[in-house]
């Protein structure tokens, strides 16, 4: 086996064990540390294949942003978790048998894919150019034929940002602020207060 | 043996059947619900990327970026529902979620 197939099989299985080990780890906790590790492993796939640049996006996007939102999440929320795992062995047969049944025929059409498709034809990936790396080639493309698309996704993050700030967001009653305009509307008669007192008798309140 | 489109392929379904199987097992931990669709999503990925790296055409990885901007959207709305459904109810089970069923 030389150096390519020993990289490709050890971060495969990587990937697939931390994946499993995402949905049967008892502590939420320890499932978003896996899923940070999956999606790791498969950027490490992903520079296998020669697109860097969307992997060094995977890392930035998901175990930048997305694993840490997960983790505040995880970790903020007062939960009992071991009362939400009832029923993982109720379902346990039923999911086996509806997993077993997929990962079969997906995996047998990527194989005849593979085989008779039109990529199988191009046997080895796309040979690196050299005066074009992978984040010029997407760039080149992506800002002139999916300007719009590009554009488009910029206003789903636009729209999802404000989503989740409108949802969580609270007014607290009983909270002081400051109101300005009523401190530039403050004028000196309404701002203060001349009392007669009368002389021997003292000011209570 | 060298390692061709189909290795890639079946990792991918391996993954996607893995958060498939996380959907059903864990149906009432909606965080691991969320965790398994970012799984889904990867393995969807993982698919793109190989076509588009076996093709020679470098639209591929563009759509996995809209993929991915896609899934991080769908966290960021998806985890602030569930704060505001905890804060609401004091728990996060998913069962419970029917107050809108009238």
């Amino acid at each position: 086996m030389d150096l390519q197939a020993i990289a490709f099989y050890l971060l495969a299985a990587v990937t697939v064990i931390s994946g499993f080990l995402v949905i049967t780890a008892r502590n939420p906790v320890h499932s978003v540390l896996f899923l940070i590790m999956a999606f790791f492993t498969a950027a490490g796939l992903f520079v296998m294949m020669g697109a860097e640049f969307l992997a060094m996006l995977l890392v930035v996007v998901y175990v930048g942003a997305v694993a840490v939102l997960f983790l505040f999440v995880v970790m903020m929320l007062d939960v009992d978790f071991t009362q939400l795992r009832e029923g993982f062995a109720r379902y346990l047969p039923i999911g086996m048998v509806v997993g077993g049944v997929l990962s079969v025929e997906m995996v047998m059409v990527a194989v005849t894919v593979a085989a008779n498709g039109a990529a199988g034809k191009n046997a080895a990936p796309a040979a690196p150019v050299a005066d074009l790396p992978n984040a010029e080639a997407i760039g080149r493309v992506l800002y002139t034929d999916y300007i719009y698309f590009f554009q488009a996704a910029g206003l789903v993050l636009l729209v999802a940002m404000i989503g989740a700030i409108v949802l969580t967001l609270r007014h607290r009653p009983g909270v002081r602020r400051q109101n300005i305009s009523d401190q530039v509307a403050r004028t000196p008669a309404s701002g203060m207060k001349i009392v007669q007192i009368k002389s021997g008798e003292g000011l209570s309140e | 043996m060298t390692i061709g489109l189909a290795h890639y392929l079946a990792v991918a379904a391996i993954l996607f059947t893995i958060g498939v199987l996380g959907i059903f097992v864990n149906r009432k931990n909606i965080i691991v619900i969320l965790m398994s669709i970012e799984l889904i999503l990867l393995a969807v990925n993982i698919n793109l990327v190989a076509f588009s790296v076996y093709l020679h055409d470098v639209v591929g990885q563009i759509f996995a970026m809209f993929v991915l901007t896609v899934a991080a959207a769908e966290a960021a709305v998806g985890l602030a529902i569930l704060v505001t459904f905890f804060r609401n109810r004091g728990d996060i089970a998913v069962d419970d979620a029917s107050m809108m069923k009238g």
